[in-house]
């Protein structure tokens, strides 16, 4: 465990294989949501919190409940079945202890659990951090980690992208590629710009 | 009979999952870099429809309203399951350079969506055939796609040089080729929807 494994994580993990723009995770989320700012960061925040939450949940759940009784094929069943009972779990928390923060995030909690990226990063942690059945050292903070910088990855793709699509609102585009189509056409291009930082190799 | 014959092929134009629906992206344009690749993700994914649909179909009467959505994501968990194992199994290659991609068949909104807006509500034979459908229109989009990234990205289809002499243009491989690629076929789509009305 040393401070380069951290940096090599945050930028693979929010500019290379940024989790939306070049893994195509949580992509049904990003398009439909992305069409003003506001509502984009309060998606981005209960998004990353799911993210680093069920990072720890599963990691747990894969260390000492999997790996111990030669469990793993059970690895999808388990880690969906986990993170579906802790977004249900999270929405009646923050009802019953914030109605505001309730209103706030409104449906987007309930999404969450279909979310590919939530279920994708806790499947990423386990195939990066557990080599033959075993842990390499510090693993739990690598993941958690990992969670935390896919999460910022997350929200940064959002911001730009509803930023973008802010103003385009007042363009006017072709009728055939409104919505949906133009949407995909400016992911590509920012897909293209976030390409240059993988020359950044460690 | 002639119903079950259309609730098949409306999954394969009318309400195509990709681009009509707009449903289960994220394996579809992680996936679609080779056609090998889309012809195996689209099995393994019309399996999993197939089965959970009519699982669901079956036990619809069982289930209790208000936790129908986790006992549908268990089910359809534990068909992604065999389907990871099975191709773990006789083609430990495709499992490798799907990656990560075929858990997350879990996630895939279309595999959900049916359940949750077909299979809960009709019988076994109309689930089996709207699943087939469905999961028959998912494998269509995803050769299509492919088909059109790979030829150029790196100018072959399935392995076999189509064009000789054809310079392949590298970025339709990479992921800003496929969010391209999708975005100029849903207009594309949007045009010839237009067109007709």
């Amino acid at each position: 465990m040393n401070l380069q494994e951290f940096l090599t994580i945050f930028i693979s993990a929010v500019f290379i294989y940024n989790v939306i723009l070049s893994r195509f995770l949580g992509l049904c989320s990003f398009i439909a949501i992305s069409k003003e700012t506001k509502p984009a960061l309060a998606m981005s925040s209960a998004v990353m919190f799911v993210i680093v939450m069920s990072s720890v949940i599963t990691w747990f759940v894969y260390r000492f409940l999997l790996l111990p009784f030669g469990l793993t094929y059970l690895r999808t069943i388990s880690f969906i079945l986990v993170i579906a009972t802790f977004v249900q779990f999270v929405e009646m928390v923050i009802k019953k202890v914030s109605p505001h923060l309730y209103r706030a995030f409104g449906i987007y909690l309930p999404l969450i659990t279909v979310n590919c990226a939530v279920l994708g990063v806790a499947v990423l942690n386990i195939d990066m951090f557990f080599v033959n059945g075993k842990q390499v050292a510090g693993s739990f903070y690598y993941s958690v980690f990992q969670g935390v910088c896919v999460g910022l990855g997350y929200t940064l793709a959002m911001l730009l992208m509803s930023g973008i699509r802010e103003r385009l609102e007042l363009c006017n585009v072709p009728k055939a590629l409104k919505d949906f189509p133009l949407a995909f056409i400016i992911a590509s291009v920012l897909s293209l710009s976030f390409m240059g930082f993988s020359g950044f190799k460690f | 009979m002639k119903n079950l014959i259309k609730e098949f092929t409306k999954g394969i134009i009318k309400e195509n999952p990709t681009f009509v629906l707009v449903l289960g992206l994220c394996p579809t344009l992680a996936v679609s870099v080779s056609v090998a690749n889309g012809i195996g993700m689209g099995i393994a994914a019309t399996f999993v429809l197939l089965g959970s649909s009519l699982i669901v179909s079956l036990v619809r009467d069982f289930i209790p309203d208000k936790i129908r959505i986790p006992c549908y994501i268990v089910i359809i968990a534990t068909f992604v399951t065999i389907a990871e194992l099975c191709m773990k199994a006789y083609s430990p290659a495709l499992d490798r350079s799907l990656g990560i991609y075929v858990p997350l068949i879990v996630v895939n909104c279309i595999v959900l969506g049916r359940a949750e807006a077909f299979a809960c509500k009709n019988n076994l034979a109309s689930a089996f055939w709207d699943g087939l459908g469905m999961g028959v229109g998912f494998t269509l989009a995803l050769i299509l796609i492919s088909a059109i990234r790979e030829f150029l990205g790196s100018g072959q289809i399935l392995g076999h040089t189509l064009l000789k002499g054809f310079e392949p243009v590298f970025v339709f491989g990479m992921p800003s080729g496929a969010l391209l690629v999708i975005g100029l076929l849903l207009g594309f789509f949007n045009l010839l929807k237009n067109r007709k009305i």
